[in-house]
């Protein structure tokens, strides 16, 4: 029996999510939603999607037991859920995978996306190479400084990196500009959101494709250690490798989910990203209504986080739901906090995080010393950090 | 009857079609607003959309999102917009003032609140971009039992099917946007256009209001002749920006008189 069944048709999360945007839109997303509709459960479709993810990213991504971080923290084993290993070095190349193969059937030769650290930008540039599609990624100016290797990626993969110079230069204003493009350029182009946010459909599909980390951890935990984890722990920016892990889980009693906002420079400052930790007013923001961190007059603002891929003030509308249903649980790690666990992970396993990732680690072994040293937490791994060397450098005042 | 429905039947006896210049409120500075909104009136607008700034304008082309910048620079929310619709109030008791903006400062305050508000200020109608009819069905019920005007836009991707969904919500006008994009991003195709608002008009009897990619005088008068409504947004917040202080108003009253010209000569 399947418990959890969100969304209703027209996307809502109880009063989260829906498609809030503009009449030149809607016509879109109904095509895009009937098109989903038509192939999430095709076996055609869902074969080549399980081909790719196999050979091509390189899955199933393996667990692996962090005995010495475990050790060294004292307290619950943390395992992890190795998303770093992916072909293109984030859960991200998963979903964008699933949203190609959309747009090849949809006939759609051009394909747009948003990025904030890069790694959207960058999975979406690898499958348009491998599907040879035209791609073009929205990019804050902020964003592009400080994830240089990954603009030179997605050049090298043939991608037009596109610097967005409008609101706060961040992740917020490449979606803005991503939807201004699809607006004009509907008719030849699909528009790949990188995160579980965004108009009806794009939470429950990119939800769907992502949710292969949390299908296979459930199959990878009960053959490691014969059960499942005491607690899933996942970092949440938009939300989407959180989402992934969480949803297989959502019906399994006992399994504590946990999703890591970034808190900046402390909740206290107002310099962070964590909407949902600090219960934030709900709001409209890019298609959908969820928790948003905003000024008292409605206008969304600026946001701080040392990871660019947490640097957003909404949040994807299912995990508003999940806070709300109190299915999910929401906290919030420092910068000096994730930089911390971001070390520990390098020196204790030989493990370079991605900084996003590493608030989720942080919070995990924040956990693991209140807790007994048989139970377990699962952390996702979400991305590895090679993209973040230049932030990590100018933090621990490293020399290249 | 509402304002914007006097507006139009004044303008159907004379057989003129009605010019509703846009400004984003607070641009380029918030002193400015009200004497602009006087001089859009004295220079021949006959209904005026006032934008209010957001800090995530997504259906505007960088003109529009200056404007919403430069705006926001000064603190000009939602309530400060407000207290300007209050302001001209004052002094023109006639011309339909329309707010146009997003949801979020909307959602900030509350439907209900933001209704109450709007008919304090003496707000005739609404234009919230990112609320499609089946989002907002209690807050067109707020508007409406205030007697403001929930108006809504068509697009050329809009299905007849929707059409009819979206009049029977609208009241007012219906806001046809004549090119696929965002704000101010091409020339419109007359003919096209032409064809679409025909088959408006035969799901409707509201009047239809053509905007987006309306640039010149000769644009202004090919939509004026199919349209009851013809909407400048972009074109007018351009000549905003590259005003000073000093000829701002004297700048936008010269072009407000070459687009009225334009606007009155299409059905003459």
């Amino acid at each position: 029996m399947q418990l959890y069944d969100m969304p209703d048709v027209r996307g809502h999360f109880g009063q989260f999510g829906g498609t809030f945007v503009a009449e030149t839109l809607v016509e879109a997303l109904d095509e895009l939603r009937v098109m989903y509709e038509k192939y999430r459960h095709d076996p055609v479709f869902l074969a080549e999607y399980a081909y790719d993810l196999k050979h091509f990213v390189g899955r199933p991504s393996p667990i692996y037991h962090a005995k010495r971080l475990s050790d060294k923290v004292g307290g619950a084993q943390i395992y992890l859920k190795r998303e770093d290993l992916n072909h293109t070095g984030a859960h991200k190349i998963n979903n964008t995978i699933g949203q190609a193969l959309l747009a090849k059937r949809m006939g759609k030769p051009r394909v747009i996306a948003e990025t904030g650290a890069g790694q959207h930008g960058v999975a979406t540039a690898t499958i348009a190479a491998r599907m040879g599609l035209e791609c073009v990624v929205y990019m804050g100016s902020e964003d592009i400084k400080r994830q240089a290797p990954n603009v030179f990626r997605m050049k090298l993969l043939g991608a037009t990196v596109v610097p967005v110079e409008s609101g706060s230069k961040t992740l917020k204003d490449a979606l803005n500009e991503a939807m201004r493009d699809w607006v004009t350029n509907v008719h030849n182009t699909f528009y790949i959101i990188g995160t579980v946010a965004g108009p009806h459909p794009y939470p429950m599909m990119v939800r769907d494709f992502q949710a292969i980390i949390g299908i296979e951890a459930k199959q990878q935990m009960q053959e490691m250690v014969g059960r499942q984890p005491d607690a899933v722990v996942a970092c949440v920016g938009g939300g989407s490798n959180a989402m992934g892990i969480f949803y297989p889980y959502i019906d399994v009693p006992n399994v504590r989910l946990i999703g890591v906002e970034a808190a900046g420079h402390g909740l206290e400052t107002g310099m962070h990203a964590a909407p949902l930790t600090t219960n934030s007013p709900v709001g409209v923001l890019h298609g959908n209504r969820t928790y948003l961190m905003q000024d008292n007059d409605g206008n969304i603002i600026e946001t701080h986080s040392v990871s660019a891929g947490l640097d957003y003030p909404g949040v994807g509308p299912e995990h508003a739901w999940l806070k709300d249903i109190k299915r999910a649980e929401y906290v919030a790690i420092t910068d000096d906090e994730a930089m911390a666990a971001f070390h520990n992970l390098c020196r204790t396993e030989g493990i370079i995080p991605a900084l996003e990732s590493s608030h989720a680690l942080a919070y995990a072994e924040k956990m693991a010393k209140t807790m007994r040293k048989d139970e377990i937490i699962l952390v996702n791994l979400s991305g590895r950090g090679d993209k973040d060397i230049n932030t990590v450098a100018k933090l621990a005042n490293i020399t290249l | 009857m509402s304002r914007i429905q006097t507006t139009f039947a004044t303008l159907k006896q004379q057989g003129k079609t009605a010019l509703v210049p846009y400004i984003t409120a607070g641009d380029p500075h918030p002193n400015h607003t009200v004497n602009l909104m006087h001089t859009l009136v004295k220079f021949g607008a006959d209904m005026i959309e006032l934008g209010v700034p957001f800090s995530d304008p997504m259906a505007d082309g960088p003109v529009i999102q200056r404007a919403s910048e430069r705006a926001l620079k000064h603190k000009v929310g939602l309530t400060a917009v407000l207290q300007m619709v209050k302001d001209f109030r004052a002094v023109d008791q006639k011309t339909p003032i329309i707010l146009m903006g997003y949801a979020n400062p909307i959602e900030a305050i509350g439907a209900k609140a933001f209704a109450d508000r709007a008919k304090a200020a003496d707000v005739d109608g609404v234009i919230t971009v990112d609320y499609p009819p089946e989002e907002c069905a209690d807050y067109v019920q707020e508007l409406r039992s205030r007697d403001i005007d929930p108006i809504f836009l068509l697009s050329p991707t809009t299905e007849p099917s929707r059409v009819d969904l979206i009049v029977k919500q609208a009241s007012g006008f219906v806001y046809y946007v004549s090119l696929k994009g965002v704000t101010g991003a091409a020339n419109l195709d007359i003919n096209e256009v032409s064809g679409r608002v025909a088959d408006i008009r035969k799901k409707t009897n509201l009047p239809v209001g053509v905007g987006f990619g309306i640039r010149d005088a000769a644009t202004a008068k090919a939509t004026a002749a199919i349209a009851d409504a013809v909407v400048v947004g972009s074109r007018i917040v351009t000549t905003i920006e590259s005003s000073t202080d000093e000829n701002l108003l004297s700048n936008v009253a010269a072009l407000m008189t070459e687009l009225k010209t334009a606007v009155d000569a299409a059905k003459q």
